[in-house]
This record gives structure tokens, sequence and C-alpha cells, in this order.
């Protein structure tokens, strides 16, 4: 099966670097491929500029690596996690004694460093396997799809974590569905479907690039808006119960809005979800 | 690197070994107890109770024949056991080895780590078995610890074809199919109860290509303080098995682990 067709980007260094696609986009075989994880039938793939099939394990000693599910060792607990995962490193016991307590208080876990996995939150798990990929000292951190299934307390924990990771130098691959995250988090995304590339950019660059700069959600009876009695540069979207309206002209957006009555406005500036919705569509996937 | 490229493990298997070692202390108490009371149950029923109709074997008195097999057969089941249960909960369930895939650790270090591993747990039923056998006044000579390594070897040996048979495991049930179809016949036929001298010509042939057959030939003397016949052959024998299906175990799992 072909997951990854037609895929070619730059990561720079010490930058939060965003991999944005629906689902089966290819997003995870890109990480996996990366990590050596999967295997390609072509193309080119370096990671500090080393060929990943030459240099694959020099390349692991510098990756830090957050999984999208939980594959933390059910058999040991919280501090000896962290510490067998060093052993796959082959990290010196005493380096791992001394960076082990400093992982722990940084993903506030310290409390529970003897618990087993089985007790902790799902929240608590994943602060974990980050605190676990840190082991290392990596200076690239691969994070496929970090936050999914948190709450917001441990997402925004988990976000100041990455934060606190791109001001000490490293560089940040990420994975995620929610585009406020992207947004938020990182310098350059790229958005992919069906393994191909759709756009890159900055997150502001995308906007700005395929999106009007305003949008008017409503909500309500709209099948009596007239859509064609609208102006010609806006554009128009329609999903169930919902209409979208995307124009630059802010003003006039909000004057339209306030001639529907009984029906919910939202005017609002265009957000990275908009972008990424209008390149992928409204379809569901698999 | 293709999946049929030699095996070439690091230092790292050995992380693997102790992770599993690790694990394996928080029940040693209980394994051990199992270890030690499970051939003595096993001894002292077949070996009393039907010891007594048998008489001598081979020159040796009953219950010391079937305890030098026991310590062969003992060998070949923890590991096949080990190689399939326990790693394939790590496999698959526990999703250990996914997360140790992210490290310099490869898939070579995992395979060679878990069959290490299952060399030791059939090291330390071996041990057991002959500490048993000793205590009932079976065995009396010391050179039988030299059989130690031979059960580690052993344990190697069955753990790589176990790994070949979990390489291909979608669940739990797919072991029955092996533990049937080749760990039961081989306890029968391999000369852990009987010599394999006593079986038809033709059946003694085939069982010749019968692994164990060769780890209770190498066994059963050492134990007993017998000259070994055909060391090299035996060991041959049961080394090339253990090699060929490591290579396979290796490809495996390989294709297995890297999708």
């Amino acid at each position: 099966m072909v997951a990854v067709v037609d895929l070619s980007f730059d990561i720079q260094p010490q930058s939060c670097f965003g991999l944005l696609g629906p689902n089966g986009a290819g997003k995870t075989t890109t990480l996996r491929m990366l990590l050596g994880q999967s295997p390609r039938s072509g193309g080119v793939l370096e990671v500090f500029g080393q060929d990943i099939n030459h240099g694959r394990r020099a390349i692991r000693q510098r990756t830090g690596v957050v999984p999208q599910a939980d594959n933390l060792d059910p058999d040991f607990t919280v501090r000896e996690n962290l510490a067998m995962y060093g052993s796959y490193f082959r990290l010196d016991p005493k380096v791992m004694d001394e960076r082990i307590p400093t992982l722990l208080d940084m993903v506030e876990l310290a409390p529970r460093a003897n618990d087993r996995i089985s007790t902790l939150s799902g929240g608590m798990k994943r602060r974990l396997t980050l605190a676990r990929a840190l082991v290392n000292d990596p200076q690239l951190l691969v994070l496929d799809e970090p936050t999914t299934g948190l709450d917001p307390q441990a997402r925004h924990m988990i976000w100041s974590l990455i934060h606190q990771m791109k001001r000490s130098g490293k560089t940040i691959l990420l994975t995620t569905h929610y585009m406020e995250e992207a947004e938020r988090l990182c310098d350059d995304v790229i958005v992919i479907d069906e393994g191909s590339l759709l756009a890159k950019g900055s997150p502001s660059e995308l906007i700005e690039t395929f999106c009007e700069s305003t949008v008017l959600e409503i909500r309500g009876d709209v099948k009596e808006i007239r859509i064609q009695s609208l102006p010609a540069n806006w554009r128009t979207e329609e999903a169930g119960e919902s209409l979208y309206i995307y124009a630059d002209d802010s003003q006039a957006l909000e004057d339209f809005s306030k001639e529907l009555i009984g029906m919910f406005c939202l005017h609002r500036r265009a957000m990275l979800e908009d972008v990424f919705l209008r390149l992928t569509g409204r379809a569901l996937r698999g | 690197m293709n999946i049929l490229t030699p095996p070439r493990p690091g230092l790292e298997c050995l992380a693997v070994w102790r992770r599993n070692a690790l694990v394996w202390r928080r029940v040693m108490t209980t394994s051990l107890l199992f270890h030690f009371a499970e051939p003595l149950l096993y001894l002292l029923g077949i070996g009393y109770g039907l010891g007594r109709f048998v008489g001598e074997l081979d020159g040796m008195p009953y219950f010391t024949f079937l305890a030098s097999g026991f310590i062969a057969w003992s060998a070949m089941n923890v590991a096949s056991m080990e190689s399939m249960w326990s790693v394939y909960t790590r496999m698959v369930p526990q999703q250990t080895y996914e997360g140790i895939l992210a490290t310099p650790t490869k898939v070579d270090d995992i395979v060679f780590g878990e069959l290490l591993w299952c060399g030791t747990k059939s090291l330390m039923s071996g041990t057991a078995i002959l500490a048993v056998a000793a205590l009932l006044g079976v065995v009396s000579n010391w050179d039988a610890l030299l059989v130690v390594p031979v059960v580690f070897l052993t344990g190697v040996c069955f753990a790589a074809p176990g790994l070949i048979v979990t390489a291909y495991a979608t669940s739990y049930d797919h072991f029955s199919f092996y533990l049937t179809l080749v760990m039961t016949p081989m306890f029968i036929l391999c000369g852990v109860f009987y010599p394999v001298a006593s079986l038809p010509d033709t059946a003694q042939f085939f069982v010749q290509l019968l692994p164990l057959t060769h780890a209770v030939e190498i066994i059963r003397p050492i134990v007993v303080g017998q000259p070994i016949t055909d060391l090299g052959f035996h060991l041959a024998a049961l080394s090339g098995f253990g090699l060929v299906t490591t290579w396979i175990a290796t490809a495996l799992f390989r294709r297995r682990l890297i999708k």
C-alpha cells in the first residue's frame, strides 16, 4: 500500500514544524519513515544532513519521539520507565540518575515516580511519554499528535512544555489535528493529503494565501439566504445547517450579519482551520 | 537493509535482556517455586510410579533417566513458552517493541535480547530440576553442572522457532498449533521417557531430524556422568537448527516490526 507519494520539505533547525493533514493523509507514515520504522520505496530522506539508511543509529541517538499511541512499559514504574528507556540508548546510568529527577519535575510527575503506569491518567501518560522522549537530550523532537484526547489543562501544559523545548534550542516536528495548536506552536507547516503536499508556509502566510481575511459563520435557516445576490468576491460554503461566508471586506460582512434576523452569526478572523478545510475539503475521512 | 541480511545484533540486545530480567525479578518467588514444584511433581509421580515397573534403563535407574530427559525437555518448553506467549505480549498488547524501536536499539537487538532471555529462563528451570534430582539423590556427580551451558544453548535454539511462530501470530490461539503439532510430538518421541533406540528403525531416522533428540543425547550423559557419544554431531545438529531458525526469525521480525 502506498501512503506517501509526492512530498518534499525542509525543516529549519530550532524551529517548530507542523505536519498537517486529515486522517490517512500520510502523516504518521512520514514520521515513521523518518525514523526508519516504515520502509520506503524511493526518494531522499535526510535527517541532520545524513541519509537515514546510513546514519540511522546516529540519527536516533539525537532524536526523541512521542508516538501517537502510548507505549509506556506497563511492567515498570514511572521512574523505571525513564531509566529503562535510557538503557536502550546505552546512556550512562550516572547521567540518567541526574537527568531523571529533572525530567520528572519538568512534567510534574515527581510525586508519582514510584507508581505503576496503569495508575496514571491519560494526561499523565502523555507527560511521561514526553519526558521519556527527552531522556537522550535530543536535538530533534518528533511529536505525533501529542495532545489528542487530552483535557484543556493537560493540553496547555503540553503546549508550554513544547514552547520550553523550542526555547532550549530543540527542533520540533509535530503532527496534529488541532489547527489552533498548529497556529500557536508552529513556525512553519505543511498540509498534506493522500500522501502529497498541498501547501507549505507559516500559518499566517497560508491564511493570507489560501483564505479571505474574515469569515462569517451563520447557523439556522440558512436556505433563506439568497447566495446568488451576495457580492461576487464573497466565497460561500454550505455545511449542513451552517453557511460560511469568506470575504476580505470585514465591514461589509459585519453589516450583512446585522440584516440576518433570528439566525446565529459569528464574525471572526480567518484561521488555519479554514485554510485546512479549504485545501482538504469537508468530506469525512475513514 | 534487506530483511534477509544476516542478523547484526549490537550490545543493545543486553538492554532488552536486562529489561526482561528486571520484570522477572518482581515475580521471582512465584516463578522459582514453579520451576521447583513442577519437576518435583513429575519426577515423583512418574519417576517413582513408573520406575517401580521399569527398574533400570540404559544402565541407570529409571528415575535418573527421566530426570535427565526432563532437563532437556524443560529447556525446550520454557524457552518456547517465553518466545511465544511472553514475546507476543510485549509485541502486541504492550507495544513494548514499538517504543524500543524509536531508540538506537534495532529489531535484531530485540530478537537477540529475547533469545538470550529465553535461554536464561531455560537455564534457571534446568538448574532447578538438577537441584531437585540431586536432593532426591538420583544425581550425585558435580560434573553434572556442566549441563548448565548446554541447557542455555538448548533454550536459545528452541526460542528461535518460537519467535518464528510469534512473528506470524495474530492471537494467542495461534500458539496451540505449534504446541500440539511440534512440541508434544518431541516431548513424546525424542527420548525423554525411553531410549530412541527402542523405536522402529524408520521412526528412529525421523526422530533424528527433531532437535530435541540431540539435546537429550548431550544432556543425559552429562547429568548421569557417562561419556557422550557423537558429541560433535549432536552439538552441530542442535546449533545448526538454532542458527537457521534464528536467521529466519530475525527476517520475519524485521518484516513484522518495520511496517
